[in-house]
């Protein structure tokens, strides 16, 4: 995905810049403000954390794989659940949107760089020290926080040091999306090429601007819960504690008052490449592109107001209850808008079926499966049962991994063309696809049935009539973590070992935003030093 | 369980050949426990509800969208139509989900409003989740004043793969909530140390429970039986170790039970001023020890550092009786360490310190008497 350490680019026509060569090996990547080396760093990052995040959730499932404790204690297995979580959410998701994001949007609304490309530099490199830091709390005293990703009070007053080394990571995480997002809103409102009013951009960049806003709202009031976790914890405060006349239910409202936006968070960027991707090969527009704003804007206006059915079981008053219930039912309703648009989108289409194809076809497929189980657990009085059970594990890995995570390898492959300038190996990527797919829903669909009969999540051990189910999904999630080894290889053949088919500047056919008709492949490393003309 | 074959199908790979045999058998269940109360009956049926609805959609979604895959395809020679916009079929899809939702609102309300109502039990029953086990105190009705914990029985041997499991494995307790058939049984849920939830799935309630706060819920079960559940809120390094057992029985057992445990109770109380020598102190401690400090003081009194400190040669176990009976009885806040002055007699704590005074390499030759910790109780 490098950028192609190619100042090559300068030879280019569109190149006559003045810059000064930046320089060359490791400190090219420290002090470079380029977006497209940013966002490269970005996507390394995310997709390390990836594996390590993937390395945790391989050794639960070796652990689950039979009944009895055989591989770690219990305490580390809950170490294991909180940081393959934290991972995952804050190391490998969002930071991988946030590399899309500095790639795309500059090339996507005609603009040169990112507005603030130093502030840019300094919000990648806040991530490395973040992710170092949650790391680390493995290697202290008592180990990694083991209160669960959602870290809520008063276990996570219990944990040791591990859990002040996480809330410094996750603050400096924060502060980095803000800083990012700021960024990202700033170029998004002010950089666009003439011509391309609001409703002409790429739907890619709406739902990042969406996103952004999102990001700006919500990561501060994390870190206000987080502040008052370190307070309870170390200065004596009692927000969470009751006997000191705080309360542990109150962390829970804050903690998904930024919870629910968060999921949010990481799908709608998902969206917005699903919404490049479908048109372009289906050679057709994309259909209700105003229906899809305004379905994407009601889904980020609805997140604000659907927390509490994160805790429908905390002993909320009836009133309370029915009104999340009838919120979170609500969000179906845009989700559909979205899903019905795709569908229309391919009706009639000219569909060919490579892989960035593949992977948005089967996002489709799996994420709306998870939006149906996403149904049902709106639906307070069967969430009761399923609460903190394997069926909502099912359910928020099937719009995670099968929702985001397919979304961004559907999107690596749809530019890796335009960022390296080579095409990936296409039969490779068509086997990561089927291999995914398939053992992504032999390691999750069962958890459904382990849910439904009553096995409890975060749990090291459990009783023998959930041996089965267990056996199959931990099989499934051997084959689905080692799958994506090919990817790496297919990614870093075509980008660090610069192999395969040339790409043509505009590979795909249907594909007709501003960085397939006015750039070449690779893009230069400055881009659109004049702005094009958009009609 | 037949986990051998388990294994077997599983690794093989005959995944869908696996599920399709097995499906009829409880190791392969694929939907909510039986239902034993009017309730999780409810509940069942609107998941019910929602799965065919769900089928339709999805029938229809992706009918729709396999049979475009199929016939719209560029290497079937299709032409791509440029049509992308049409304000009916928008408002039409957004309207038809939106009564869709509507028609299943409805029946969810009434199982919310009912579930919530916890007015007129006949019997009120307090649960107070530890780590990790629960207590149970009968508040109100017929068998008030009974008190217990109970705790996972399943032996350590057997999560540890030294011992064949039981059917039960893991499910099962010393002591288990006897309630009678047919009456309406609420439930108030506290904790003690951080929050657990009490989860029964075939009564269709879970209900957290918070330190310093008490919320309810309610059942009334149909059917005698056997119901198993588990906490449902992570709780620390044993979450996955502390069952709910639930015993439904009928009116007559359920008195017959009642008067048991009133005999029991009194024949329990013992003389808070009996004089105990220390072998006898140090063997009841043992199992006290073994009971309710081992999950985290560990057997060996090493602790598991930092988060459970070490017991062996500490300046509390070996240093002043009273402050470690302080600690005992009052625990320390803002820890793991609760208060066992509420959970555990005069004579377990007395017998417990005695131990952790002599064991290891804590060689005090201290003796703590019951009637010490009585004085030391507020």
């Amino acid at each position: 995905m490098s950028a192609v350490i190619d100042t090559h680019g300068h030879g280019h026509a569109a190149e006559h810049g003045d810059h000064a060569h930046p320089p060359s090996g490791l400190m090219r990547w420290v002090t470079t403000t380029n977006h497209k080396d940013i966002g490269t760093m970005y996507l390394w990052f995310a997709f390390t954390m990836l594996l390590i995040g993937g390395v945790l959730a391989l050794t639960i499932r070796a652990e689950l794989f039979e009944p009895g404790l055989q591989i770690v204690t219990p305490e580390f297995f809950n170490q294991l659940t909180t940081m393959h979580g934290l991972i995952m959410v804050f190391g490998a998701i969002m930071p991988a949107f946030v590399g899309f994001a500095n790639w795309q949007i500059p090339m996507m609304i005609g603009a040169p760089d990112m507005a603030f490309a130093r502030m840019n530099n300094w919000s990648f490199w806040l991530l490395p020290v973040a992710g170092s830091l949650l790391i680390a709390s493995f290697f202290v005293p008592g180990g990694a926080p083991a209160a669960g990703w959602t870290m809520y009070a008063p276990l996570s007053i219990q944990m040791g040091p591990g859990m002040d080394l996480s809330i410094f990571a996750l603050h400096i995480m924060g502060a980095s999306s803000i800083m990012g997002s700021i960024n990202i809103i700033t170029t998004i409102l002010n950089m666009r090429a003439p011509g391309m009013t609001l409703m002409k951009m790429p739907m890619f960049v709406w739902t990042w601007l969406i996103t952004a806003y999102l990001l700006i709202a919500v990561m501060p009031v994390l870190a206000g819960a987080i502040t008052m976790t370190l307070t309870d914890r170390h200065f004596g405060t009692s927000f969470f504690n009751a006997a000191g006349g705080g309360d542990p239910v109150m962390f829970q409202h804050i903690f998904w008052f930024f919870g629910h936006p968060e999921v949010y968070i990481m799908i709608l960027p998902a969206f917005g490449i699903i919404s490049q991707v479908i048109p372009a090969f289906a050679r057709k527009p994309l259909f209700g592109y105003a229906s899809m704003v305004y379905a994407t804007s009601s889904i980020a206006i609805l997140s604000f107001i659907v927390w509490a059915h994160h805790m429908f079981t905390v002993g909320l008053p009836t009133a309370g209850l029915l009104f999340f219930m009838y919120s979170t039912m609500l969000i179906a309703v845009p989700t559909g808008v979205k899903v019905f648009n795709w569908l229309a989108t391919m009706w009639r289409g000219s569909m060919t079926f490579e892989t960035p194809m593949l992977f948005a076809v089967g996002f489709l497929f799996v994420f709306t499966m998870g939006g149906f189980t996403g149904l049902m657990l709106a639906i307070m009085p069967v969430d009761v049962q399923l609460q903190d059970t394997y069926y909502v594990v099912a359910h928020f890995h099937y719009v995670l991994v099968a929702g985001s995570l397919f979304a961004i390898f559907a999107g690596t492959y749809f530019w890796i063309p335009k960022w390296t300038g080579r095409m990936y190996d296409e039969t490779l990527g068509k086997w990561h696809f089927w291999l995914s797919i398939v053992f992504f829903n032999i390691t999750f669909f069962p958890m459904h049935f382990l849910g439904l009969a009553g096995m409890p999540r975060r749990v090291p051990d459990y009783a023998s009539q959930f041996t089965n189910f267990n056996q199959i999904s931990s099989v499934g999630a051997f084959g689905f973590g080692l799958s994506q080894l090919l990817f790496l290889y297919i990614v870093l053949k075509c980008s660090v070992f610069g192999k395969g088919e040339k790409a043509p500047a505009r590979p795909w056919e249907g594909a007709d935003t501003l960085e397939w008709t006015h750039l070449p492949s690779p893009a230069p490393y400055h881009s659109f030093h004049e702005q094009p003309e958009v009609k | 369980m037949n986990s051998n074959l388990g294994r077997l199908t599983g690794l093989t790979g005959g995944l869908m050949l696996a599920l399709y045999t097995g499906l009829a058998s409880a190791a392969y269940r694929v939907n909510f426990q039986p239902p034993v109360t009017r309730i999780a009956g409810e509940i069942y049926n609107l998941h019910m509800l929602m799965m065919y609805v769900i089928l339709v959609i999805f029938c229809i979604v992706f009918g729709v969208m396999f049979y475009s895959i199929y016939a719209h395809r560029k290497s079937v020679g299709h032409k791509a139509a440029q049509f992308h916009e049409n304000t009916t079929v928008e408002i039409i899809w957004t309207v038809i989900p939106f009564l869709i939702l509507i028609g299943i609102a409805w029946p969810a309300t009434k199982t919310v409003i009912d579930f919530k109502d916890t007015s007129n039990p006949d019997i009120t029953i307090e649960a107070t989740g530890y780590q990790w086990k629960w207590g149970y105190d009968y508040l109100k009705g017929e068998g008030k004043g009974i008190s217990f914990l109970s705790t996972l029985t399943t032996p350590q041997d057997q999560i540890h793969n030294l011992e064949p499991k039981d059917k039960h494995y893991l499910l099962e307790v010393d002591n288990p909530m006897v309630v009678p058939v047919g009456k309406k049984v609420r439930v108030l849920t506290t904790a003690e140390d951080v929050i657990h939830s009490f989860w029964v799935p075939a009564f269709g309630i879970k209900q957290d429970a918070f330190p310093g706060f008490v919320r309810d819920t309610w059942f009334r079960a149909d059917k005698e039986g056997t119901y198993r559940g588990q906490c449902a809120e992570l709780c620390g390094k044993n979450h996955g170790f502390m069952p709910i057992v639930v015993k439904v029985v009928s009116q007559e057992e359920y008195t017959q039970w009642v008067a048991e445990q009133k005999k029991k109770a009194s024949a329990l109380a013992e003389d808070p001023n009996k004089q105990w020598t220390l072998a006898d102190l140090q063997a009841r401690g043992a199992k006290v020890y073994a009971a309710n400090c081992a999950a985290c003081h560990q057997a060996t009194g090493k602790g598991l550092p930092p988060t459970f400190p070490a017991l062996d040669g500490s300046k509390i176990a070996t240093g002043d009786k009273a402050a470690h009976i302080n600690r005992v009885l009052n625990g320390k806040p803002g820890t793991a360490m609760v208060a066992f002055g509420k959970q555990l007699s005069d004579t377990d704590i007395a017998a417990v310190i005695t131990y952790e005074r002599n064991a290891w390499g804590n060689k005090t030759g201290d003796m703590v008497q019951p009637a010490e910790v009585k004085a030391a109780r507020k």
